[in-house]
């Protein structure tokens, strides 16, 4: 559903040189939504949420915003804020000062100014640290400090560079907590880089992978895990074993994969190669006769009831159903 | 294991001491004992043809009455803040182009090695070459005159207060461009883009960011150069034509007559006004945070 208030990528292209690092790529971004730009390392998504900050010229191609081109003004005209990897707080700075920094640059005066600022300190509960220096921080008051900072420009777009990236795994979890309530809060479109598929499922509520400098697929986190379009997108998200049946590549959620016990009818015969216990499930990964690997997750009672050892041949079941044919 | 038992019975205390010595014994024997020396001597009686131990605050009392050692001081101060201006101007504006401009580390090191150039030749040598270039028939005034800029040679270029500075900023720059560009290579790139977000336009992100954070490196640049324009007597000899005097000189000449407690009174008080200014600029920036 297009809306007046969309941000959309036309025909974005960024090339270094002869290296093409965002090619033509055509996105619509709907208004309010919590959208998590997901792949692996130098696979053009921080580019892309560069170049939608401003902080990276574009070779080709339009960023719409709210119905203008936005693509050749100054980063603080564009209606977006960044919040940096690590958070490039201003270390001479005071939490308050750097969270009222723009309006300073505005000319704004020192009232309404330290006004405004406590005022977005209390939305992301570091009112009472307002004094500190930024060094005197955690790394998630770190974070919340420059999510207060990028949101004080009342930006309609906020875009986040692998905000969880510097944090220990606990935390991350709460963090990425906060961002998902802060977004509903606020209303504002949050456009998250990270190369974390588990990050990207918890938080979005639309998932753009990409690889090679393209979208390779977008769409709800259900629909992008669900139905991989690619091979690439089946590896990636995880939980997918990518085989050859019946002359195609499909793609097979590897908690279908059963092992057949003896007696029941088997799809293909594999031998065993590795197991793996994960708590509530064991992860049996097995090497089939065409030489490709295909994982079982396998719940942990079922498992200890009839173990299996490595180096043991043993027959995998699935459902016709749960086979999920790949489009490449 | 075989290792000598000595090495496990010293205590952790010991063996620190130990490790110290070295440092302290050099710092104790060359500059602790002569300053110690040069204060004592201070207080010493002085004729024309003795020197007398004592303890006198004559030297002293004499410095401090006199009017000459007020202008000379003075004269001083008026060095150390011209040079410090201006080494400060050319300094930070050449770190700066090197720091944020130049974009390869690379042409970063060259260009900076480049600035050492002049330190390949004598302090000295590069003042003399000043003389041919600024002098009545020099280069710079027939430049000027054949360019019609100025029809008399000017007088003021060389053995003047201009030639002093000059001399002072062209040998100094370099003493504030190393710590400056020193500490805005550690500044990350990422705040000037964060300050450009938050809409500072380039003189905003120049004062609210760069400035603040070049800080350390302008102190430690403002200490060299001050330190060593507070404590040179060659640079104002030549360039002044022995018509300017400054404390060094004041100290120079004692010591061409001889007159010791004389010259050691006044190293004293430049010695305790030198750290006088050294304390005040560290009461603004904790540099040992920074180094």
């Amino acid at each position: 559903m297009r809306t007046p208030n969309d941000l959309e990528l036309v025909h974005l292209t960024k090339r270094y040189g002869t290296t093409v690092a965002v090619n033509d790529i055509n996105h619509v971004f709907a208004p309010s939504t919590y959208v998590c730009l997901l792949g692996p390392s130098g696979c053009g998504k921080s580019t892309t949420l560069r170049m939608i900050a401003g902080h990276e010229t574009v070779s080709e191609g339009g960023i719409i915003l709210n119905g203008t081109d936005i693509s050749r003004l100054p980063p603080a005209a564009r209606g977006t804020a960044m919040m940096f990897q690590s958070y490039a707080l201003f270390p001479h700075l005071t939490v308050r000062d750097n969270v009222s920094f723009s309006l300073k640059m505005k000319g704004v005066d020192k009232a309404t100014r330290a006004e405004k600022a406590m005022k977005l300190l209390d939305l992301v509960a570091m009112a009472h640290l307002a004094e500190r220096m930024p060094a005197q921080l955690s790394g998630g008051q770190q974070q919340r400090v420059a999510l207060a900072r990028a949101l004080i420009t009342e930006p309609r777009v906020l875009l986040l560079d692998e905000p969880l990236s510097a944090l220990d795994p606990f935390l991350r979890i709460r963090m990425r907590a906060e961002l998902k309530k802060l977004q509903r809060e606020t209303g504002i479109t949050f456009i998250h880089v990270t190369h974390g598929q588990d990050e990207a499922l918890a938080l979005a509520d639309e998932v753009v992978v990409m690889n090679n400098s393209v979208i390779e697929q977008a769409g709800t986190p259900r629909e992008v895990w669900g139905s991989p379009r690619t091979e690439f997108v089946a590896r990636f998200m995880g939980g997918h074993n990518v085989v050859t049946f019946g002359g195609q590549r499909v793609a097979l959620r590897q908690d279908a994969v059963r092992i057949a016990a003896g007696g029941q009818p088997a799809t293909v015969t594999a031998s065993v190669t590795g197991i793996e216990y994960q708590g509530d499930r064991v992860a049996v990964t097995s090497r089939t006769e065409l030489g490709e690997e295909v994982v079982a997750l396998v719940p942990d009672a079922a498992f200890f009831a009839q173990p299996i050892n490595p180096g043991e041949t043993l027959g995998l079941a699935w459902d016709e159903g749960r086979v999920h044919r790949l489009e490449a | 294991m075989s290792s000598s038992p000595v090495s496990h019975t010293m205590s952790e205390s010991a063996k620190g001491w130990l490790l110290a010595s070295p440092l302290a014994l050099v710092l104790g024997a060359f500059l602790v004992l002569p300053i110690g020396m040069i204060f004592v001597v201070s207080f010493w009686q002085a004729t024309e043809f003795s020197i007398e131990p004592a303890f006198s605050w004559e030297n002293y009392e004499f410095l401090l009455t006199s009017p000459v050692t007020w202008k000379v001081f003075l004269a001083t101060f008026k060095y150390a803040f011209l040079t410090w201006v201006f080494t400060l101007l050319i300094g930070f504006t050449v770190a700066y182009y090197l720091a944020f401009h130049i974009r390869s580390a690379a042409s970063q090191t060259a260009l900076f090695l480049l600035c050492t150039i002049p330190f390949l030749t004598s302090n000295i040598i590069r003042m003399i070459s000043w003389i041919p270039f600024l002098g009545r028939n020099g280069i710079a005034n027939q430049a000027l005159i054949s360019l019609g800029v100025i029809d008399q040679p000017l007088e003021w270029l060389l053995y003047s207060d201009f030639a002093v500075v000059l001399a002072f900023v062209h040998i100094n720059t370099l003493f504030m461009i190393t710590p400056i560009f020193n500490t805005m290579t550690r500044i990350d790139h990422r705040l000037i883009e964060a300050a450009r977000d938050q809409g500072a336009s380039g003189w905003q992100i120049l004062w609210s960011v760069i400035v603040p954070l070049s800080k350390p490196g302008i102190m430690i640049g403002s200490i060299f150069v001050v330190t060593l324009v507070m404590g040179d007597f060659i640079t104002v000899r030549f360039m002044s034509g022995s018509q300017s005097a400054n404390v060094g000189r004041l100290i120079s000449n004692d010591i061409g007559l001889l007159q010791y407690p004389s010259a050691s009174a006044t190293s004293v008080v430049l010695l305790i006004t030198v750290l006088m200014m050294i304390g005040i600029v560290l009461r603004f920036v904790n540099i040992r945070k920074e180094l």
